[in-house]
């Protein structure tokens, strides 16, 4: 049953020793294990929808339902201005991207939590568990798409040569979810209070983005400050790729891409950096 | 085939000031209780914090295998945790070459929503198996854990027996270089136990490195040939199996706080179980009788007497205190009757002493440990199952009146 050592050791050597101070992220290391990160991915995914009544329907269910009571009291009863787009598309194109933004933050800043058991037996790189939802997200997100894209085709809408740009903003949201869930991640292992910082922060966030309303009702002075919320260059790009609405200006784009950059860079250092206690403490 | 494979320098780690710090308030409690110094031969530093393993220098080379020995609490698992680098050290470093897998705990990551082949998928990964690996060995496994026939059933419908198999399973067909593998063989029947133990065999034979934490010094001596003891967070010795074991297990007899021939107190020889398979292997959730054995040179007019019952990781399951006591010069017995004892498998260690009012008389720590071998009737799962393995019946349904 039992296979023959292969003669000599693969010639990996592990250092293990006390590391103190900032500590880079081992790209090679992850590529190594991207077959776990597969598998934690694809096991978010089953887990999810084993046992649902509707299945994957809720992957279109919670954006669609969104954007159906945003156009009810948003668009119709306050009559908020919809950047010329029909209210409903205009919700719609924010809300696909928001929902994807809010699940993988969600999933990101609570795994190490949730994994604690995991992470006390077994040793693969932590970064794995913060970065799962945030691929397993894809699959909903890419589902909710589909469905954008039908109720655009139904209105009329062609796709625009702008579509191509939708990656880089999608990408921009990947950056913002994972640089902040790798901050509350970390900072919820050490202190579990930071669990309910999650929901409330999601909230306060989806006031602070041009969700429900144009980023063209902030004043004008306050909008490069305003775009430093990086969702807010995310949906605007969005909306632009898809629907048409006037293009982000180029410094507030600027200005969100450099904060999501920050958010990214200064969270995976922290996490790096608190790393090494989780497991004593969780 | 005398590479090293392990080489550890000084290898240390220490607990945080006030890491455990409810567990202190809780054993000072039962301390103020007996107005006896439980503490144990305190490990604290001067700075105040707690070693779990400090100094540790050691080889050891390729396709050794090597048994780790030592009381609760003496750093075992510490060790293994910082070879498999799941937490850091505080001090020393440890060169590891080669492919390093660990094994703490079976069934690590299962989900109880997935089937089993899923979750057969999902542990393999986490435990470092690449997929191409685990669908080679997918059909061994399982015919290795006997579940063929519900392989598409979510693994919470699994009976607890079933599940233990099948994350063993997955476990026993880990092939690397260095094998870490913590107490894991106390889990499921003793059939299948005896099955792993052939598993574990045949992986110590197959010129793996294998490092193996084990209260079961027989299966120790069985698998290991080098033995590495600790004691309070030291390496007390490394050499050959028969040697160390021996040692150690003298050690656990004639326990070294003896003091010098003017103050020769009353001192425990030693512990058994009243009406159980083995004297120290607990088989039963019936009655158990537990006695403690020990000598006295004078009388005793005001005996007082403490007792603990620890489990592995050194956490109080239980403790009582009693005063008042009066015995005879020579050999004298402490006889505890518990209706039932129903902890889940695994080994416990008691702690008793002995006090002349304020003067301790001795302190020991019931050797060998205590091996709790029931069937498991708990969630099997490690982070449900809980202290307890209460005997118990569920009855679902409408209420009557």
């Amino acid at each position: 049953m039992t296979e023959p050592v292969q003669s000599a050791p693969e010639g990996k050597v592990i250092f293990i020793r006390p590391r103190s101070g900032w500590v880079r992220v081992d790209l090679r290391e992850l590529w190594e294990y991207r077959e776990l990160l597969w598998v934690l991915a694809s096991r978010d995914i089953r887990v999810r929808y084993k046992q649902t009544l509707l299945g994957v329907a809720w992957a279109v269910l919670q954006p669609t339902a969104a954007a159906a009571a945003f156009t009810l009291f948003f668009g119709h009863f306050a009559q908020i201005p919809s950047d010329g787009a029909p209210y409903a598309l205009f919700a719609f194109a924010a809300l696909v991207p928001w929902t994807y933004f809010a699940q993988a933050l969600s999933g990101s800043a609570g795994s190490l939590v949730e994994h604690r058991a995991v992470i006390t037996k077994i040793y693969f790189p932590r970064l794995l568990l913060p970065l799962a939802p945030l691929l397993a997200g894809l699959l909903d997100f890419a589902l909710a798409m589909a469905l954008l894209f039908m109720a655009l085709l139904a209105h009329g809408r062609v796709p625009q040569m702008g579509m191509l740009a939708l990656p880089a903003f999608l990408g921009l949201t990947v950056m913002t979810a994972l640089g902040t869930g790798l901050w509350l991640a970390a900072l919820s292992a050490l202190y579990r209070d930071f669990r309910h910082v999650v929901p409330f922060l999601l909230q306060l966030w989806l006031f602070a983005s041009p969700i429900a309303y144009p980023a063209s009702i902030v004043p004008e002075r306050w909008r490069l400050l305003y775009g430093l919320n990086p969702m807010v260059g995310a949906i605007e790009g969005f909306r632009w790729a898809l629907l048409g609405t006037t293009a982000p200006r180029g410094e507030l784009l600027a200005a969100s891409a450099l904060t999501a950059l920050l958010l990214l860079l200064t969270g995976a250092a922290a996490f790096r950096r608190l790393e090494r206690t989780f497991v004593d403490v969780v | 085939m005398s590479a090293i494979a392990i080489k550890a320098s000084g290898l240390g780690k220490r607990h945080r000031l006030g890491g455990r710090s409810r567990y202190l308030t809780l054993r000072e409690a039962l301390v103020s209780l007996a107005r006896a110094p439980f503490a144990r031969a305190s490990k604290r530093d001067s700075k105040g914090f707690l070693w779990a393993l400090r100094n540790a220098s050691f080889e050891i080379s390729h396709g050794q295998a090597v048994g780790v020995v030592g009381r609760n609490g003496a750093g075992k698992s510490t060790l293994l945790k910082l070879l498999a680098r799941i937490t850091e050290p505080s001090e020393g470093s440890a060169l590891v070459h080669g492919r390093v897998r660990s094994l703490l705990e079976v069934g690590t990551g299962f989900h109880p929503e997935l089937t089993g082949r899923e979750n057969v998928f999902l542990n393999g990964a986490i435990l470092g198996m690449k997929r191409a690996e685990i669908a080679r060995k997918f059909d061994e496994i399982v015919s290795f854990a006997g579940v063929e026939l519900h392989l598409d059933t979510p693994v919470k419908h699994y009976s607890s027996g079933m599940y233990v198999r099948l994350a063993f399973a997955v476990a026993a067909h880990l092939e690397p270089e260095i094998l870490l593998i913590d107490e894991v063989l106390a889990v499921g029947d003793a059939a299948f136990q005896r099955k792993c133990l052939g598993r574990m065999d045949e992986v110590a034979r197959g010129g793996r490195t294998v490092l193996f934490v084990s209260h079961h010094l027989n299966a120790v001596r069985r698998l290991c040939g080098h033995c590495l003891w600790l004691d309070g967070g030291e390496l007390k010795r490394f050499g050959p199996t028969g040697e160390v074991v021996s040692a150690y297990e003298a050690s656990l007899l004639a326990d070294p706080r003896a003091a010098g021939p003017e103050e020769r107190h009353a001192r425990f020889t030693g512990w058994s179980l009243g009406d159980s398979g083995s004297v120290h292997v607990l088989d039963t959730l019936g009655t158990a009788t537990v006695h403690f054995e020990f000598e006295t040179p004078q009388p005793i007019e005001r005996g007082r007497h403490g007792i603990t019952l620890r489990d592995h990781a050194n956490q109080i399951v239980w403790g009582w205190a009693v005063s008042g006591l009066k015995f005879p010069r020579g050999r004298n017995r402490l006889t505890y009757r518990f209706s039932s004892l129903p902890l889940r498998p695994g080994a416990y260690q008691w702690q008793v002493t002995l006090f002349e009012e304020d003067r301790m008389l001795d302190e020991w720590y019931g050797a060998p440990a205590m091996t709790i071998d029931t069937e498991v009737l708990a969630d099997c799962r490690d982070e449900f199952a809980g202290l307890l393995n209460l005997p118990f019946e569920f009855v679902p349904g409408p209420k009557e009146d």
